[in-house]
């Protein structure tokens, strides 16, 4: 018994030295926070257009109808990374016939507007996002950040920052062959 | 030049460590003399290396060598002197090399002051050591080296953090350094005598003084920490249960408990197991420290150079130290006969009760920190454990110690007379519990805890003195009597009397400061008026002050109490153009009661032109959070000055060593 | 990872938290919202509540929170509501669920587990003291005579 007692700080080092070499795995991101939407139905919103870009805006109702997997990108104007994102979505969308929407996080019209004219505007429709409301209703913790949404309506998956590194990338089409092959 | 002199004294600082952990601890077991006694020259040497690369590295900072890498990443030309050199120690290579530094400081100070340790312990004591730092010096050398360099260099530095660029802060690494790496000795001492296989009130008595030296240190390194946080970050808050506090606060609250099972093993010879155990788990919660702060393997406010693969060396590190040394705990544990018996109302029964709440403290601290950690590996969930989790599960435990510290100095060793006890002591029971009644009476919102916890400082409080009186018998002879037994009575027993005090008048400020604050936040133009607990606030206006390396915007209000005038309280929002950022610089009236606390800022929301965001505080008692960490160090100062633990001292007061050694 | 997080600067531009604009007219909702908002973790700045950050998602929520507490919700209500946006890892005091029943009991089992331990030290101990330090009467007698000697000699 006494043995037994004596081993006992041993062990709870041991339980503490594995949980810490399991957190110390370059695939985990202390400061990630998982996304509560997943496998859920996309959150309820409303969003008017932004002004300037002819781009019809954003709703719920926008995002249940389609068979094929949507992408929602939340951009700002004001946001670098995005800058350097903005081009490969569009790419994304010119070679692989890609459903892009966008929520415009906090951004002026006048000013996101010129962005785009600037960029190009590979987005399908666009919602201004002037309060940053929906964007909490969506759960995002910052700008960029882009949702997969499935057939049906279904939130299937989340990345959080830029898509511009290839792993990034391979994440998102992966997610993406995933849900094209769900179709109902 | 220098730097390359710098990491040169480092890379023989290493081959010494080599030489001290291998020669003393071999020579012991051969038992050769001359090999044991070399580790106090290897221990000395190591020290003086060290040391010089510390300088080196000092000197970058101070000429302002942006050949440097660390330098050009930390310092700038501008920055004010005091603030060039404590940026030695401001990054994480810094640090790190101030750590082994102090760790080489400890190993020397055992080997130069430590006369009468046998040579025995001593050599292995110091191997032990040099192990410990073979481990940081080439973690150091290896992934962290401070001398790098950078070409071509560049014109000026990016600057320190501003927010870091403060006295309070500057100091307070070091102090908190010695006092987490000052355990590390202690902890050496316990491996040393684990392979001796002999644990008896000598050791104890050797290992008390180092212990009692990191304490004082710890202790005064959190508190500067927390009142850093409190007058720097603007919101008043000194205390928030982050993972990075927490890890500072585990080694303090087991290096408490050591403290006083160190006692038992020293005046009874009982719990000598145990005072190893928590000697070895002290220094590992120190070393679960510096790897969860420089891994990033927690999220916390407190920013530092965060990297995974610097976090797998130290969890090398951790495995070798903290697994051989339990290990070693496990396997030889039994061989120590058991010590004094006594009868459950005693000093030892006091002390087993105060180490075991001291312990489940720490343990539900530790618990909770990492079981987010756990979770995650677990399940993948991720969850926040923060104050309230905390705050429910520490207080009930702190509570019931707080109590019978009040008792515990009466306890006589071996067996003692509670009911006894208890009657020498109705007149403070009655004075704490009319206190309640008082601050229940003053302060009718806040939480009933409050006002209980109130009461418990008032006990812990008079019970103090009322031992310290009785010890001196105040009132019971005449006063020259008194005074001359306060002269005869050993300094250790006046610091417990000091550090319990302390305690006391802390948690004065802990419930005053969290149950009673008042807040006013709102926009502010020139002639606004505020009333806060009594005081009106006038806000005059803001000006630009131009600073060495940053530009500030002054705020000026005038302080009235019924109509007269008290203090201009004069809150600064400075901005640093090289590190761009900006810091909040609190203007804080203090008194005994409670501290006036201003801070303004800009208003976030930009439509809102010529007006500030004005903070204004009043935080009750918040002072004697303060006030008592000081007696606390005091306290520890004074019994670390007493003769008879002084190291190497010879006993030269027989008188005072005759009277009985009673309540450190 | 680059991104603009909703940050002005992490921790180095602390002191900004709570909003004059922000605060409710109504003292009693106000002092409900700070406590709530004192308790939500904001998501992007490491380890700090909604109500001292400065963070533009943390004001959103504050805002939000005061927005829902006028609506009439109950302070579970507002908790719920944002826990279904961002999980449970915005509650500094984590739910009483599966999930945690471990980190709330384990805390009471360490004292369990102490208290067990302490009673048999003590037991062990005070049963083999008495048998050690049984005196005679006359042992007894002159033990107190001793006593009251170095009493009176010293403290």
């Amino acid at each position: 018994m006494k043995k037994l007692l004596s081993l006992l700080p041993l062990c709870a080092a041991i339980g503490i030295g594995i949980a810490g070499w399991w957190g110390l795995n370059p695939n985990r991101d202390p400061g990630a926070i998982p996304s509560v939407l997943i496998d859920k139905p996309v959150p309820v919103f409303e969003l008017s257009d932004v002004a300037g870009t002819g781009t019809p805006g954003l709703a719920t109702q926008d995002l249940l109808m389609s068979q094929e997997p949507i992408l929602v990108n939340v951009f700002a104007s004001w946001c670098l990374p995005c800058r350097a994102e903005h081009a490969v979505l569009a790419r994304m969308v010119r070679e692989e016939d890609l459903n892009l929407v966008g929520i415009n996080y906090k951004d002026k019209p006048a000013t996101a507007a010129k962005w785009l004219a600037e960029l190009g505007n590979p987005y399908s429709r666009i919602g201004s996002d002037q309060t940053g409301r929906a964007g909490i209703e969506w759960g995002i913790s910052g700008v960029p950040e882009t949702f997969i949404v499935g057939p049906g309506g279904k939130v299937i998956f989340r990345h959080v920052g830029p898509i511009s590194s290839d792993a990034a990338l391979a994440k998102i089409r992966g997610a993406l062959a995933v849900a094209r092959k769900d179709k109902p | 030049m220098i730097p390359e002199l710098g990491q040169f004294a480092l890379t023989l600082a290493l081959i010494t460590a080599v030489v001290q952990g291998v020669l003393p601890i071999w020579g012991a077991s051969l038992n050769n003399a001359l090999w044991m006694r070399s580790a106090t020259s290897t221990a000395s040497l190591q020290f003086v290396l060290i040391a010089i690369a510390f300088g080196a590295l000092m000197r970058s900072f101070v000429v302002s060598d942006f050949t440097v890498l660390n330098v050009v990443e930390n310092s700038n030309s501008l920055k004010p002197m005091l603030f060039k050199v404590a940026g030695t120690w401001g990054s994480h290579e810094g640090s790190l090399l101030l750590w082994t530094l102090i760790l080489a400081l400890f190993g020397a100070a055992v080997a130069v002051l430590g006369r009468n340790i046998p040579t025995g312990l001593k050599a292995r004591t110091l191997s032990v050591q040099a192990w410990i730092s073979i481990g940081f010096l080439s973690f150091m050398l290896f992934t962290s080296n401070p001398f790098d360099r950078v070409f071509p260099a560049p014109l000026d530095g990016n600057d320190l953090n501003p927010l870091l660029q403060d006295v309070g802060l500057a100091m307070h690494p070091p102090l908190l350094y010695i006092g987490y790496v000052g355990f590390s000795i202690v902890f050496s001492f316990a491996v040393a005598a684990l392979i001796e296989g002999r644990v008896d009130p000598a050791w104890a008595r050797w290992v008390r003084p180092w212990t009692l030296a990191a304490w004082v240190a710890l202790t005064g390194g959190i508190a500067l920490g927390s009142w850093w946080a409190y007058y720097e970050l603007g919101w008043g808050g000194w205390w928030f249960w982050d993972p990075v506090e927490n890890v500072s606060f585990m080694p303090w609250l087991l290096g408490t408990a050591l403290l006083h099972s160190a006692i038992v093993t020293e005046k009874r010879g009982a719990f000598k197991s145990w005072t190893i155990l928590l000697a070895i788990l002290t220094f590992s919660l120190s070393l679960l420290g510096t790897f969860i702060v420089r891994s990033g393997l927690l999220t916390s406010v407190h920013a530092f150079a965060v990297d995974p693969e610097r976090g797998i060396y130290i969890l090398g590190l951790l495995t070798v130290s903290i697994g051989g040394s339990l290990t070693l705990y496990a396997a030889r544990v039994h061989k120590m006969e058991p010590g004094g018996l006594f009868a459950p109302i005693s000093r030892e029964g006091g002390l087993l009760l105060n180490n075991l709440l001291l312990t489940l403290a720490t343990a539900t601290v530790l618990f909770g920190t990492l079981y987010p950690l756990f979770l995650e590996g677990l399940t993948g969930d991720k969850i926040s454990v923060g104050p309230p989790f905390f705050n429910t599960s520490f207080i009930p435990i702190m509570l019931p110690l707080v109590l019978i510290m009040g008792i515990g100095p009466f306890l006589s060793w071996k067996r003692a007379d509670l009911a006894g006890i208890i009657s020498r002591l109705k007149w403070v029971i009655l004075i704490a519990g009319i206190s309640a009644l008082v601050v229940w009476y003053i302060q009718t919102k806040g939480p009933a805890l409050a006002v209980i916890a109130m009461a418990i400082a008032v006990w812990l409080l008079l019970a103090t003195l009322r031992e310290w009186s009785s010890r001196i018998r105040l009132g019971q002879v005449e006063l020259t009597e008194s005074l001359d037994r306060l002269r005869r009575v050993p300094r250790a027993a006046h610091g417990m009397t000091m550090a319990h005090a302390g305690l006391a008048v802390c948690m004065f400020g802990f419930v005053g400061s969290s149950a009673w604050k008042s807040e006013e936040v709102l926009f502010v133009q020139p002639g606004k008026l505020v009333q806060i607990a009594g005081f009106d606030v006038t806000f005059e206006g803001v000006e630009q002050v131009q600073g060495p390396n940053y530009t500030a915007s002054v705020g000026k209000l005038s302080v009235m109490r019924n109509g007269r005038p008290v203090t201009i309280l004069r809150p600064e929002r400075r901005s640093y153009p090289v590190a761009q950022s900006q810091t909040t610089e609190a203007a804080i009236r203090s008194t005994p009661a409670g501290d006036l606390y201003a801070s303004i800022t800009e208003p976030v929301n930009q439509e809102i032109e010529g007006q500030w965001t004005l903070r204004i505080l009043y935080e009750p008692l918040v002072g004697f959070v303060w006030f008592g960490s000081l007696m606390l160090v005091f306290g520890g100062l004074l019994s670390l000055s007493d003769r008879r633990l002084r190291v190497g001292a010879p006993k030269r007061k027989a008188r005072s060593a005759s009277l009985p050694i009673a309540a450190e | 990872m680059i991104r603009i997080l909703l940050v002005l600067g992490l921790f180095a531009t602390a002191a900004s938290a709570v909003e004059p604009d922000e605060i409710l007219s109504d003292p009693t909702l106000e002092a409900r919202a700070r406590v709530i908002s004192a308790n939500l973790r904001c998501v992007v700045c490491q380890n700090e509540p909604i109500d001292t950050s400065n963070a533009g998602v943390a004001r959103d929520l504050r805002l939000l929170v005061r927005e829902r507490l006028v609506a009439g919700d109950t302070d579970k209500q507002v908790f719920d509501y944002v826990v279904a946006r961002y999980g449970d890892y915005v509650l500094f005091k984590p739910p009483w669920k599966s999930t945690t029943y471990a980190l709330w009991l384990t805390p009471i089992a360490f004292a369990i587990f102490g208290m067990l331990s302490i009673l048999l030290i003590l037991r062990r101990s005070s049963r083999e003291f008495t048998i050690v330090e049984a005196l005679s009467p006359e042992e007894e007698a002159q033990l107190s005579e001793l006593e009251k000697r170095k009493k009176d000699r010293d403290i």
